[in-house]
């Protein structure tokens, strides 16, 4: 069980805490000019964060504690291949209709 | 024409739709799972706004870790946040700080990712439409989060876990990572975080992640201006 206080506590400072990580460039630099080197290092951003949050999701998922999945790296492949050729709407019916395929034939 | 740019937003995101559903929901059974009542659920989902984060805190807190190590954690794994922040600032940075506070708030993953898409797409965008779109694109997964959160913490067990609804996260990321590959130095950045996440795996979580991301930023810079020095010594 998760006792009241220590949820509020945490749920708070949290919520502070990601609002401030969330405001801090936009909201203190706001119409500032940024440098050059520095705007040519954030056109990397979507593909720096992304891929890494994802790798490990689809090698060790939580939900078969932390085991690799041959299924999960198969329908995280035909994801990647369907968004990457064809829609993001049909990724997403890819990936989730790959892992479901994949599980009922193992 | 700012309306026009909102509904574009609305519209350009409703895939999206498609993920947000089945991941707010999971949170909402998980949580229920762990012993939250609806208030706490709906508090959380509200306040945070970041799923990875919340199941990291929720996690925590079950396993009896102090306040103070949960919310490093979930912060850390909010870290990714601050270089979204960044990157909207030449776009947006603009708006009056009201704007730019309630921008910060509804900040996720698929907001930035398809809004700078857009902004990239479409330079001659105006700046205001720029504001325009972001809130058009929150506009429509706002209330879907909010709303299956709820959902999920309601129906509960109801949802049987082989539907693996999980796996909703990845599958999410990954369909707003591919339209990005949009140039040789960004799929080599890619790779890179790719690589970068599996020899950084044993990172506290959320530092792993921001250094993979760091080092991915550097070599898809790089790969630019080497392409740019050579596009320049080709030329005539």
């Amino acid at each position: 069980m998760i006792d009241t206080p220590t949820f509020w506590t945490l749920t708070a400072l949290l919520g502070i805490g990601t609002f401030l990580v969330r405001f801090s460039f936009l909201g203190f630099l706001g119409g500032r000019q940024l440098p050059d080197w520095f705007v040519l290092h954030l056109k990397y951003v979507g593909v720096g964060v992304l891929p890494a949050m994802v790798t490990p999701l689809v090698l060790w998922p939580a939900a078969t504690g932390g085991e690799t999945d041959p299924a999960r790296i198969i329908a995280a492949l035909a994801t990647f291949f369907v968004a990457f050729r064809l829609s993001v709407a049909g990724a997403l019916v890819a990936g989730m209709g790959t892992l479901y395929l994949m599980q009922s034939l193992f | 024409m700012r309306r026009a740019a909102f509904w574009q937003g609305y519209r350009d995101c409703a895939p999206f739709i498609a993920v947000v559903v089945p991941f707010s929901m999971l949170f909402g059974v998980v949580a229920r799972d762990a012993g939250l009542d609806i208030l706490q659920v709906m508090a959380m989902s509200v306040l945070v706004i970041a799923g990875a984060s919340q199941f990291t805190a929720l996690a925590l807190l079950q396993e009896q870790a102090p306040v103070f190590v949960a919310l490093a954690a979930a912060l850390a794994v909010n870290l990714r946040m601050a270089l979204y922040s960044a990157a909207l600032v030449p776009h947006v940075g603009h708006a009056p700080l009201g704007t730019r506070a309630l921008m910060a708030y509804l900040m996720v993953d698929q907001a930035y990712a398809v809004a700078v898409k857009t902004y990239e797409d479409q330079p001659r965008m105006s700046r205001d439409d720029k504001v325009a779109y972001y809130f058009g694109v929150m506009a429509l997964i706002c209330p879907f989060w909010y709303g299956c959160t709820l959902l999920g913490a309601v129906i509960g067990e109801a949802i049987p876990p082989q539907l693996s609804l999980d796996f909703a996260a990845p599958v999410c990321f990954i369909a707003i990572t591919a339209p990005l590959l949009r140039s040789l130095p960004h799929i080599l950045a890619a790779a890179v975080s790719v690589l970068c996440a599996i020899l950084f795996a044993g990172f506290p979580s959320g530092l792993g992640l921001i250094a993979a991301a760091i080092v991915a930023m550097l070599v898809g810079a790089q790969a630019e201006l080497a392409l740019r020095r050579r596009n320049l010594r080709s030329a005539p």
